[in-house]
């Protein structure tokens, strides 16, 4: 008896089954925290939205994590079909051809509606080969920006709403600022991103040859220039004297503005939400500085942040999922959700007025100086982005430079020669490795 | 007269150790064999190109000035942790074989820090010495040092010697505690009769004789310092500031996991395993004849 009632059901549920499954898209990706719910949240409402696809979104540790991750899985013959690929990596993914397939192609196939056009150039040149046709799927973009402690600017007897937009007004201050008893005038997330690559494209000069690598895997880098020297000879001789304290390569420095232990600092635009939480002072945020005698300056500033790669290998009604995902994901209101909730730019002008409209950046002074300072000039070849092989070791090698510089051990320029003499050998190998 | 087990049968004896062959050939020998392969090719992160390379990898690695100084730091960071996680646990396994009164405990604590996974030590070690919110960061600030080991090379590699000393001094002390129990006691009372100091005795009665333990020691440590640390490099330096950190496994696992770069990685394994091998044997023929049984 029990059997045949067993049966039954086993029947009913057969018979009551949809009549095509869902078709399953794994997304591997490295948002955690409260970024995490804000993708889980962008999947659901997708997933709510249809019934033929079903995004499965996993969280695989850290930018490095999940690309290693994904390689392996890809190895092993079971890669996910989207994986969030951090910008320093696009360059490993661009030249993986037989792994990844580019955005334009996969929405060209699906004959999804797709206008490279309506994305913001910033972002969606670094993403794009040079014929202008996107490789990846601009996700989370955001811009390094320059912060300052209002209250500490007080002490000092600094105006606080008047932040220094010069590299000689940021010396000043923080000069005054140690005078007033700061232990840490000034302090920076990112180093190489922000005193390298995002310095190069504001102030209009290359990074490396080849349009900042864009052109061709035969690059070489670039900043030994003497702006560059003078640049970090500068920040050498503020660390030496107390006015730059170093706090790492990495987001680092975010704690220490967010305390109050440093008065000014740059770092990501995705640093707000953490500073906003933490801070028990009054904060603005505003644009990266600039040295004043330099023409050309401040041209755009470029982005940091992810994109998300189409990998290859999968069946084609997969495909037409991933592109009714990547429609989706460009629509203004989805776009403007996501903006306003993480900090990251919006990446198309359609949802950066729509959020404008909504009052948003009325009620959030300052949410919009991201863009604006991404947007600030079109974008020219210095400062369109960079892609640079194998640039997980390069901007290591930056970075142990730069140490040296700010520890005292180095001069600025024998430290950025030294600098492009062994990213280029880091280049020439990813060349050869790609042939 | 001597004592032997003779195993009569033909096949047992390979039976009862082939488990063991089997785990070494799966879990060494095979991975072992496959770095020796990659470091001859040259790939891209996916493997979707592979190139037959012969010894490039190997001679762009020796014209690497940076790679050649990873090997100072390597042999700095080793001789500090191992003779430094030797003298602290023999101290302390001296002092606690004496103790009458709560020895287990002592010795429970002494062994609790080799449960911690070496990750978890450093990021223990990073928070206390972190160069804004450490606890030991603002006593040594009051000392009016100024102490900031994501800029200083030298209190950085402090540092790491420190959290992995402090690792391996349990194992060290288990080790040494066996010894010193196992020395016979009549052996130390006759050199105290005769009037010898605790000094004295213990450099010339009970050092010696744990001679064997401390030459196995000095291998594990060594071999310790060079591939196990790497998890407490990972949670506090990552190699850094500049390269001062950056001994020669960690660069392997930056340069194969983080950068994508397995026949560089793979050359920079192969060498290590050389210098282990190389290593290994140096203290077998050398310092082993010092030791007394």
């Amino acid at each position: 008896m029990k059997f045949k009632i067993l049966a039954a059901a086993l029947a009913a549920g057969a018979l009551c089954a949809p009549a095509h499954a869902q078709t399953e898209i794994q997304w591997w990706h490295s948002m955690g925290g409260a970024l995490g719910e804000a993708l889980n949240g962008v999947a659901d409402k997708f997933n709510a939205s249809q019934k033929d696809y079903k995004i499965v979104a996993t969280y695989k540790g850290q930018y490095p994590e999940s690309l290693t991750a994904a390689i392996a899985a890809f190895r092993a013959g079971n890669a996910p079909h989207l994986l969030q690929v951090f910008e320093v990596g696009t360059a490993t993914m661009m030249a993986a051809k037989g792994a990844i397939v580019p955005v334009a192609t996969v929405m060209a196939n699906a004959k999804e509606p797709f206008d490279p056009k309506a994305y913001l150039p910033t972002v969606t040149g670094y993403y794009s080969d040079l014929k202008g046709n996107m490789l990846s799927f601009p996700f989370n973009s955001s811009t390094v920006m320059f912060y300052i402690n209002k209250d500490a600017f007080k002490k000092a007897g600094l105006d606080p709403n008047k932040a220094p937009k010069t590299w000689k007004e940021v010396v000043a201050a923080a000069e005054k600022l140690k005078a007033s008893g700061s232990a840490c005038p000034y302090t920076t997330s990112w180093p190489s991103w922000m005193h390298i690559e995002n310095f190069s494209a504001w102030h209009n000069v290359p990074i490396g040859t080849k349009q900042n690598g864009m052109g061709g895997f035969d690059t070489v880098f670039t900043i030994n220039s003497p702006l560059h020297v003078r640049h970090i000879a500068m920040l050498g001789d503020m660390s030496k004297k107390g006015l730059f304290v170093y706090a790492g390569r990495t987001n680092q420095g975010d704690a220490k503005f967010s305390s109050g232990e440093c008065a000014m600092f740059s770092g990501s635009a995705g640093a707000q939400a953490g500073i906003k939480k933490a801070a028990t002072f009054d904060w603005s945020i505003n644009f990266i500085p600039y040295h004043d005698d330099v023409k050309g300056a401040p041209q755009n500033s470029i982005i940091g942040g992810a994109s998300i790669w189409v990998m290859g290998g999968k069946k084609p009604e997969e495909y037409k999922g991933v592109a009714k995902f990547m429609a989706y994901l460009s629509r203004p209101e989805v776009q403007m959700d996501w903006h306003t909730l993480t900090g990251y730019v919006p990446i198309t002008k359609a949802s950066y007025d729509l959020t404008r409209k909504s009052g948003f950046y009325d009620k959030n002074p300052g949410a919009d100086m991201p863009v604006k300072e991404l947007t600030l000039h079109e974008p020219t070849a210095n400062s369109k982005g960079l892609r640079f092989g194998n640039f997980v070791q390069g901007r290591t090698v930056i970075e142990e430079e730069l140490e040296s510089v700010f520890a005292g051990k180095k001069d600025a320029k024998a430290a950025l020669d030294e600098a492009v003499k062994r990213g280029n050998e880091i280049l020439r190998q990813f060349e050869a490795a790609n042939k | 007269m001597e004592k032997r087990v003779v195993f009569r049968s033909a096949w047992l004896p390979y039976a009862l150790v082939a488990p063991q062959i089997a785990i070494t050939l799966v879990f060494f020998f095979w991975p072992a064999a496959q770095a020796v392969w990659y470091s001859f090719q040259m790939q891209d992160a996916f493997g979707l190109k592979t190139q037959f390379v012969g010894l490039a990898n190997y001679a762009a690695l020796f014209k690497d000035g940076n790679y050649l100084a990873s090997f100072k730091v390597t042999a700095q960071f080793s001789v500090l942790v191992a003779f430094s996680g030797i003298a602290i646990s023999l101290l302390f396994a001296t002092m606690a074989d004496r103790v009458l009164r709560g020895a287990m405990a002592y010795k429970t604590l002494l062994i609790w820090p080799y449960a911690v996974a070496p990750a978890i030590a450093g990021v223990l070690w990073a928070f206390l010495f972190a160069p804004s919110i450490g606890i030991v960061t603002y006593v040594i600030k009051g000392w009016g040092i100024n102490w900031n080991w994501i800029l200083d090379g030298d209190q950085a590699m402090l540092l790491i010697v420190v959290a992995s000393v402090w690792k391996q001094i349990s194992y060290n002390f288990l080790f040494f505690l066996a010894g010193l129990q196992s020395i016979p006691k009549p052996l130390i009372e006759a050199a105290a009769i005769d009037g010898a100091g605790p000094m004295r005795r213990f450099w010339t009665i009970v050092f010696p004789l744990l001679s064997p333990t401390t030459f196995f020691l000095l291998v594990v440590n060594i071999v310790y310092a060079f591939f196990e640390t790497f998890g407490v490099i990972d949670a506090t330096t990552q190699g850094g500031p500049g390269q001062s950190t950056n001994i020669l496994v960690y660069k392997v696992y930056h340069d194969g996991i983080k950068a994508g770069d397995l026949g560089g990685s793979s050359t920079q394994s192969v060498i290590l395993m050389i210098i282990v091998i190389a290593l290994t044997v140096v203290q077998f023929r050398y310092v082993e004849k010092k030791v007394q049984y």
